[in-house]
């Protein structure tokens, strides 16, 4: 066995384990850690992979960032998960037979997989020889799928403006900070300086 | 290059700019004050560009590789978007302010969802297909629960979003069935493959799952189940929103999928359509009989005239697309006056959507009445109404391409369906007396009903040429 295949079988494998803990961890925080497991293994697959810069998007991206987020918010939410996992029991023969046929329906449509005799030929993004892959990414991304990226951006901004429009509420009955009038506060207005002579009040 | 594709899709471009501007314009300045305003010069910009699109739009243009097409199939659906998007947006504006609900992203969110539906006819690209489906189906959600502090109204946009994902989840996994068998997201690459010989499992798979994805965004049965809940608790100028252009949007991007690439397996996608078509027409016609919400009765009556435009669609010809066209932009035409007047039921200025309301309504507002009995009588499918038309050209187009049982499962369900509109009619004339509604108060709603009152009666003298730019669209699709 040549040390690349090695490590393909050490990764898939950490792949899967990784997920399979994420799901059945009694511990949400476990769950977690097995998530960034198998983020981390699929990392070292796209390395294999030759796609070093997809690899290092995964780590830095969904480990650094996403992985932790979902660290805070599983540690700093009161989340009963025990509640939420009540249920489970109750739906799993349903979904259990569900997955099975969904299952058996893969195996029928991949089992006899057919590719069009022209598929190889009609490939939109071949990989290319003479450029780097970061560079490759790159002119797919912003050249050749320009208009789906800019469709992406207003996806986002739409998502944005919900979440603002459906969460923000201006609360009348607190104090707001105004920094330009805090900056244009002028001494000689906001003091007044009193002599009080000794014995006498104001 | 690039600079030619920016040109093809310039519309798209300067709503979306519109709608940036617009948004921080209003966030620097007046904020929620100044979203009356800013809804008119919205529909205007739709109206500017619909007018635009219609002037100077000529031929067919590919852009971005094939990614995206102008071609007089688009052309047609984004004119019919644009203005009846413009027209629902006015005549909800007054209802909206009244209640504290018109903010400034109202005409925002709509906005953008335009771009998304405009992307949605134009696609050559599965990618660009889910982009502008996805963008469309985001701001619907966010506009469906806008009526934050009513429970149904939240109730409404759940529901929408998690269906909505799930749909497309559907199409996203039938998408990348079709990819793997294809080797391309492209329509154009799809269809060169795709129908030589037997169709094979795996791009069987991928087309049903497609249609399905794209079935739940027209709610055709058995995909339907988001539109009663949905259509009740949006706010109703945002009902009236859904039940036109979005409609008119997934039907185009339907019929682009379905022939653009799957255009040499039509007998494979045939009878998926047919029993789509038959079971919605049905389901359409019964469910809506119990009911007493008219929200609820728009609901299901928008799944029953899914069904008849599918129908059009079934039949996978040319006279089909023209049918399914011309029958989309009367029914949008239909619900806008419907709503305009829905819109305007009010007691003691509440909304009111119960039709016994409806009592004797005819001796207080005869006018009124006689439009509403116009547009309920052309949704039935009534004959000299201009929704009898539509209903024909669809049967005819079913009939000629073999489908002749689908025709007649039509015809039944029509009669079948005609009792639920005719009962408004027969509260309106003969129903007992109660307390009257409020005098209606907004001007543009009862413009709006008494225009699309007028055009079903006067389109059928020659449907305002709407037919004969349907069938240029049809025959740019097949293309």
């Amino acid at each position: 066995m040549t040390m690349a295949a090695l490590a393909f079988w050490l990764f898939a494998i950490c792949v899967i384990a990784g997920g399979f803990f994420t799901v059945i961890s009694r511990n949400p925080v476990h769950s977690v850690l097995w998530l960034i497991l198998a983020f981390l293994s699929s990392a070292g697959l796209f390395v294999l992979l030759g796609a070093e810069f997809v690899a290092m998007l995964l780590i830095i991206v969904y480990v650094g960032a996403v992985a932790v987020l979902f660290l805070f918010v599983v540690m700093m939410l009161d989340v009963d998960f025990a509640e939420l996992k009540a249920g489970m029991a109750q739906y799993m023969p349903l979904a259990l037979l569900i997955g099975v046929i969904l299952l058996m329906q893969l195996g029928m449509a991949f089992g006899v997989w057919q590719f069009a005799d022209e598929a190889q030929a009609l490939r939109g993004a071949v990989t290319p020889a003479d450029a780097h892959n970061t560079e490759a990414l790159g002119l797919i991304l912003y050249d050749q799928y320009f208009l789906l990226f800019q469709l992406a951006g207003l996806i986002l901004l739409v998502a944005m403006i919900g979440a603002i429009v459906l969460t923000l509420r201006h609360r009348k009955d607190i104090k707001r900070q105004n920094v330009l009038e805090q900056m244009w506060r002028d001494p000689a207005d906001a003091m007044e300086l009193k002599d009080v002579k000794p014995g006498q009040g104001l | 290059m690039i600079q030619a594709d920016l040109n093809i899709i310039l519309p798209e471009i300067l709503l979306a700019i519109y709608a940036m501007l617009a948004l921080v314009a209003v966030v620097y300045t007046g904020k929620d004050k100044m979203a009356g305003m800013l809804t008119w010069i919205t529909a205007g910009v739709f109206v500017l560009l619909a007018m635009w699109i219609g002037a100077s739009g000529a031929g067919d243009n590919v852009a971005f590789n094939g990614m995206f097409h102008d071609d007089a199939f688009s052309r047609f659906a984004k004119i019919a978007m644009l203005l009846s998007g413009a027209a629902v947006l006015v005549m909800g504006q007054d209802y909206m302010a009244r209640r504290g609900m018109l903010r400034f992203e109202y005409p925002v969110l709509v906005s953008l969802a335009m771009v998304g539906m405009m992307t949605m006819v134009s696609a050559g690209d599965l990618i660009a297909l889910y982009m502008g489906l996805e963008l469309q189906s985001l701001a619907l959600y966010v506009v469906a629960s806008f009526r934050r502090d009513s429970v149904k109204s939240t109730e409404a946009g759940m529901k929408y979003f998690l269906l909505g994902a799930l749909s497309s989840g559907l199409l996203l996994y039938g998408s990348s069935l079709v990819y793997g068998f294809a080797g391309t997201t492209q329509f154009s690459g799809i269809i060169d493959v795709a129908g030589h010989g037997d169709t094979p499992l795996g791009l069987l798979f991928g087309l049903t799952f497609v249609v399905a994805g794209l079935a739940f965004k027209v709610s055709a049965v058995p995909f339907h189940m988001w539109t009663p809940d949905v259509y009740e608790g949006a706010p109703t100028p945002i009902t009236a929103f859904f039940a036109t252009a979005p409609k008119l949007a997934a039907m185009g991007l339907f019929a682009r999928v379905l022939f653009d690439a799957f255009g040499g397996v039509v007998a494979d996608w045939q009878q998926i359509i047919a029993l789509l078509s038959v079971l919605s027409m049905f389901l359409g016609a019964v469910a809506a009989i119990g009911q007493r919400n008219i929200k609820r009765l728009m609901a299901y009556s928008s799944i029953a005239h899914m069904g008849y435009a599918l129908m059009g669609l079934a039949s996978g010809t040319a006279l089909g697309i023209e049918a399914m066209l011309v029958y989309m932009a009367i029914y949008v035409t239909m619900n806008i006056g419907t709503f305009a007047f829905i819109l305007s039921m009010e007691k003691d200025g509440q909304p009111v959507v119960d039709i016994s309301a409806l009592n004797m309504y005819s001796k207080r507002a005869p006018g009124r009445a006689l439009a509403m009995l116009f547009l309920l009588f052309s949704l039935a499918g009534v004959p000299p109404f201009l929704g009898f038309f539509g209903k024909l050209y669809v049967l005819r187009a079913a009939f000629d391409a073999g489908l002749a049982w689908l025709a007649v499962a039509g015809v039944i369900a029509s009669v079948i369906g005609a009792f639920y509109y005719l009962r408004i009619v027969y509260f309106m004339y003969f129903g007992e007396e109660r307390d009257a509604l409020d005098a209606p108060r907004s001007p543009v709603q009862h413009l709006m009903l008494v225009l699309s009152a007028a055009v079903m009666l006067l389109g059928v003298v020659n449907f305002f040429g709407v037919d004969t730019a349907a069938q240029a669209a049809a025959v740019a699709l097949l293309q």
